[in-house]
């Protein structure tokens, strides 16, 4: 199952069908009745196969991809906790899949309600007034909430507050989301204990008039409480700014830290990291927009309102406008309000501090073995750089190859940019302790073999479906598609 | 564990925190259920909703989902998997999104798909920024015949951008050419059009992509992607960049989402393409492999120099286009479209002939169209709902400009049996 090797394209014959249509009762029309001029010279190229073709393809190289259920995933930053089966039970209700957007109000209550009450525990255990469910993914929510705050200088004609700092720590995400608003980034350096060095901080600002903001992951990404959290807001406050936080790392402050409470005015969260939606391979996820109170007249359109016992929708001429085509990616949204009712308030308060516990387990367990750059209690994650040993020539990418030897996906790896061989361990709290313990001794194992046995890491991995890929050929041959690849393969002959 | 890490309560491990902001009292939220608990309420929860027989559509279809869909795209495997940067252990996932790519590249005509992007608007919105960094020009023209939350979602875009826009006006409701001529001009970094269009129209494009090179401008194309099963493709309309939803192959409606929005260009503006690429090539072995490539051009390298901030998209909806379109192959997507067809002109002779409904435009139309009436749309809406159906959407309630206009969209779903009936419930009106 493991060698199977056919594209879906390779397996067509003509003439194959793998669909169910009616036939057709109107027979007085054909499409082909349109005029030439508007109508395609050529068919596409799809493939036609038999539907169990379909489903012994996609089987098969399903069998060569890694999930939560195969095993575990460490990945820093990424929060890849168990996603649970009711999500998905819930999502499939003919009621809620089954709802077109445009449909009256009347008719969609149950949706409305879903949005509603999600968003307002979004506010409740983010510490803020309202949340827009409107975007799609994190990065999406970055860039809705740094539109809030361009919009907000606006409304108080603070038209030159056009600047935003973020710590050059920063997912990648925040200073790319800036630009995308049009406004610029001012980079800050970390101090040596991987936090924004306060002082640093000031001086950026000093005789500034045109800060509009700050985005801060807290904590950041070194797995690091920043506690200065309460002088950093209170200096962008100062000068006139507003604090985005970047949900990220919500997971480690569930239970514990609200943003709001801290001073952010913004903040965007991943339903698909703390809240349990699927990463589905890459999306789709859910970023969520929260706001302050002075700052709720301009989430984006449209919103769901409730009077009595009646939701409404509403679109609002102080909003930044629309950015999105409806009501964000509901059914991701539904998911994670029937996770938060699966936790209650009686457990999701222990998600942080479980998170927590994990993370500062698996550091003093490593740090004997692995070169931890920032001694100290750590939150949901930590950060490793390389090996303590640095005689060996094996190096970060060699050891999270070698892991997904042993089952077990890589860590997040040359994340964050501070230490060059950097890597980024998160054992969520839907992790047992035997999992995580095994993860260690795989761990200590490896670290063994790059004395011993360096050769395996740098051939690793072996018992994957594929093994390390010439990525410099990609680059160059651009093949992108079925056309190219046979094209190619002409060319070869 | 705790003894591990030296510390007799979880709590230590926040003992560095400030005081001030550690949260103290349980959240105001509900209490936990326990899964009968949450099944018994979500269910209720979802009888608070009607799902109805649709014939209206605005870029939202009720098209056919083959059961094996849910089958494949429900696997854990795909359903759970994080992002593919280990190749060697997310090649289905890889694989996958390069036979995405290449039905799009097939359907589109176009050189080159990206792996996804969140919708149709957003991915329009991504096509305009896109075309003023390729250009080096900051304004963009916007047809009126696009839908209107596109339009929005492309102004939200510029506006933060700091680019600007000007509009197309529309002809008996198709793109008007002499206007776009008279306002191409040096600053135009593309011109943005959408086929069908929002009332359903079937747009020639005649004379566009001459016009817009001439000026050295690009040409966006907006094409619902299940109609390219039929209608001319973007590459075909001249399209620089072709971009879109693709709801309409085999994804529910979900109350608007998730969908997934698709991008494709020529081959040369490919660096300057937003979104995540998925290429061929081998592994040390020489075993073929699929990996993310051209990276560089993305957020988490290229940081504020990025052309988008897109990170994750919609990977599980590829898969959902993958199969859908493996399970239709050519043959299936055009009877998808030509079913759709004559059910919609079906209905649209039905309703000339009872004479509430007039045609304002007289255009060719695939499988969505819109009239005018002087019914009273409240009246409409009141009896169709009591029918259990959504149709005759008011396309006022997008603005004022589309008075006394209402949509209709006919799918493969709807039997004559049911086009019948909202016929004879619109007939008994007056």
């Amino acid at each position: 199952m493991m060698n199977y090797n056919h594209l879906i394209f390779e397996l067509s014959k003509e003439g194959r069908i793998g669909y169910s249509l009616p036939e057709s009762t109107f027979n007085q029309t054909s499409i082909d009745d349109l005029d030439q001029k508007y109508l395609r010279q050529e068919a596409p190229d799809l493939p036609e196969v038999y539907e169990l073709d379909v489903l012994r393809h996609f089987t098969n190289i399903s069998h060569k991809n890694f999930g939560i259920e195969t095993g575990f995933y460490p990945l820093g930053s990424c929060t890849m906790k168990y996603n649970p089966k009711i999500n998905e039970e819930i999502a499939s209700l003919k009621g809620f899949k089954n709802l077109h957007p445009l449909q009256a109000s009347s008719t969609t209550q149950g949706a409305h309600h879903v949005y509603y009450e999600l968003q307002k525990i979004l506010s409740e255990i983010s510490g803020l007034a309202e949340f827009t469910l409107n975007s799609y993914a994190g990065a999406h929510g970055e860039l809705t909430g740094l539109m809030i705050i361009k919009k907000y200088h606006e409304s108080r004609n603070d038209f030159h507050k056009n600047k935003i700092i973020i710590p050059d720590s920063a997912h990648g995400t925040n200073p790319a989301s800036v630009v995308v608003c049009g406004m610029d980034v001012i980079e800050i350096k970390s101090n040596k204990q991987g936090r924004v060095d306060v002082k640093a901080l000031e001086e950026a600002i000093e005789d500034r008039d045109d800060i509009a903001g700050m985005m801060l992951t807290n904590p950041n990404t070194l797995g690091i409480f920043e506690n200065d959290i309460c002088e950093i807001t209170k200096l962008i406050h100062k000068a006139g700014g507003l604090m985005y936080y970047d949900g990220a790392n919500l997971n480690a402050l569930l239970g514990k830290v609200r943003p709001g409470d801290m001073g952010f005015d913004v903040m965007h969260i991943n339903l698909h990291k703390t809240f349990s939606t699927p990463h589905g391979g890459g999306g789709p996820g859910s970023g969520p927009v929260g706001v302050s109170k002075a700052l709720v007249d301009f989430l984006p359109n449209p919103r769901i309102k409730k009077l009595d016992d009646d939701f409404y929708v509403e679109h609002s001429g102080d909003a930044i406008g629309q950015i999105s085509s409806y009501y964000g990616n509901f059914l991701i949204s539904l998911r994670a309000y029937t996770y938060l009712l699966t936790l209650g308030k009686e457990h999701i308060k222990h998600i942080g501090p479980l998170a927590t516990l994990n993370a500062n387990y698996v550091k003093e367990k490593l740090k004997k073995y692995y070169d931890l750059p920032i001694d100290g209690p750590c939150m949901h994650e930590v950060v490793f750089n390389g090996l303590l040993n640095k005689e060996t020539e094996v190096k970060t990418l060699d050891i999270a190859k070698r892991l997904l030897d042993y089952g077990m996906h890589a860590p997040t790896i040359y994340f964050p940019l501070l230490f060059p061989q950097a890597i980024m361990i998160e054992p969520p709290e839907t992790e047992s302790l035997q999992t995580i313990d095994e993860f260690i001794d795989v761990m200590i194992e490896i670290a063994n073999e790059a004395q011993d046995h360096p050769e395996r890491l740098k051939e690793a991995p072996k018992n994957t479906p594929i093994r390390r890929t010439d990525e410099v050929f990609a680059a160059k041959a651009m093949i992108f598609s079925y056309k190219d690849y046979k094209a190619y393969q002409k060319e070869g002959e | 564990m705790l003894e591990s890490i030296n510390i007799d309560t979880i709590d230590q491990l926040y003992r560095d925190l400030p005081k001030s902001v550690l949260y103290n009292s349980d959240y105001d939220i509900p209490s936990f259920m326990s899964e009968t608990e949450l099944r018994d309420y979500f269910t209720q929860l979802s009888e608070n909703n009607q799902p109805l027989t649709l014939f209206s559509g605005l870029g939202v279809y009720d098209h056919y989902q083959p059961a094996v869909i849910d089958a494949i795209t429900s696997r854990q495997e795909f359903m759970t998997s994080y992002t593919p940067y280990q190749p060697e252990i997310s090649q289905g996932t890889l694989q996958y999104i390069f036979e995405y790519q290449s039905m799009i590249q097939t359907l589109t005509g176009m050189d080159v798909s990206n792996a996804s992007m969140y919708d149709g608007t957003t991915s329009t919105a991504e096509a305009c920024l896109m075309a003023t960094a390729i250009r080096k020009r900051d304004k963009i023209l916007i047809s009126r015949t696009l839908h209107p939350n596109t339009i929005k979602v492309i102004e939200t875009y510029l506006k933060f951008k700091g680019l600007k826009w000007d509009y197309i006006e529309a002809k008996e409701g198709i793109t008007d050419i002499e206007d776009m001529k008279n306002k191409l001009d040096q600053d135009v970094a593309g011109v943005v059009v959408q086929n069908p269009n929002f009332f359903g129209l079937i747009e020639s494009y005649d004379g566009f992509q001459e016009a817009i090179k001439e000026n050295k401008s690009l040409f966006i194309v907006n094409a619902d992607i299940s109609t390219l099963g039929v209608l001319k493709s973007p590459y075909e309309l001249g399209a620089d960049i072709a971009c879109g939803e693709c709801q309409s192959l085999g994804m529910p409606l979900a109350f608007g989402g998730p969908y997934l929005g698709y991008l494709a260009t020529n081959k040369k503006y490919v660096r300057k393409m937003p979104g995540r690429i998925c290429g061929y090539t081998h592994d040390q072995d020489g075993k073929r492999s699929f990996v993310l490539t051209l990276q560089a051009r993305e957020q988490h390298i290229r940081r504020d120099k990025a052309n988008s901030n897109i990170c994750s998209n919609q990977s599980l909806m590829a898969l959902f286009v993958t199969v859908y379109l493996s399970l239709m192959g050519k043959k299936g997507l055009k009877k998808v479209n030509d079913l759709s067809y004559q059910g919609a002109h079906y209905l649209y002779d039905k309703l000339i002939k009872t004479g509430k409904f007039k045609d304002p435009f007289k255009q060719p139309f695939l499988k969505e169209f819109v009239l005018e009436t002087s019914l009273s749309k409240d009246l409409i809406q009141e009896a169709l709902l009591s029918n259990k159906i959504f149709g005759a959407y008011d396309l006022s309630q997008f603005g004022e400009s589309y008075e006394n206009l209402v949509n209709f969209a006919v799918t493969e779903k709807r039997t004559k049996k049911e086009i019948d009936r909202l016929i004879d419930v619109l007939e008994g009106l007056s």
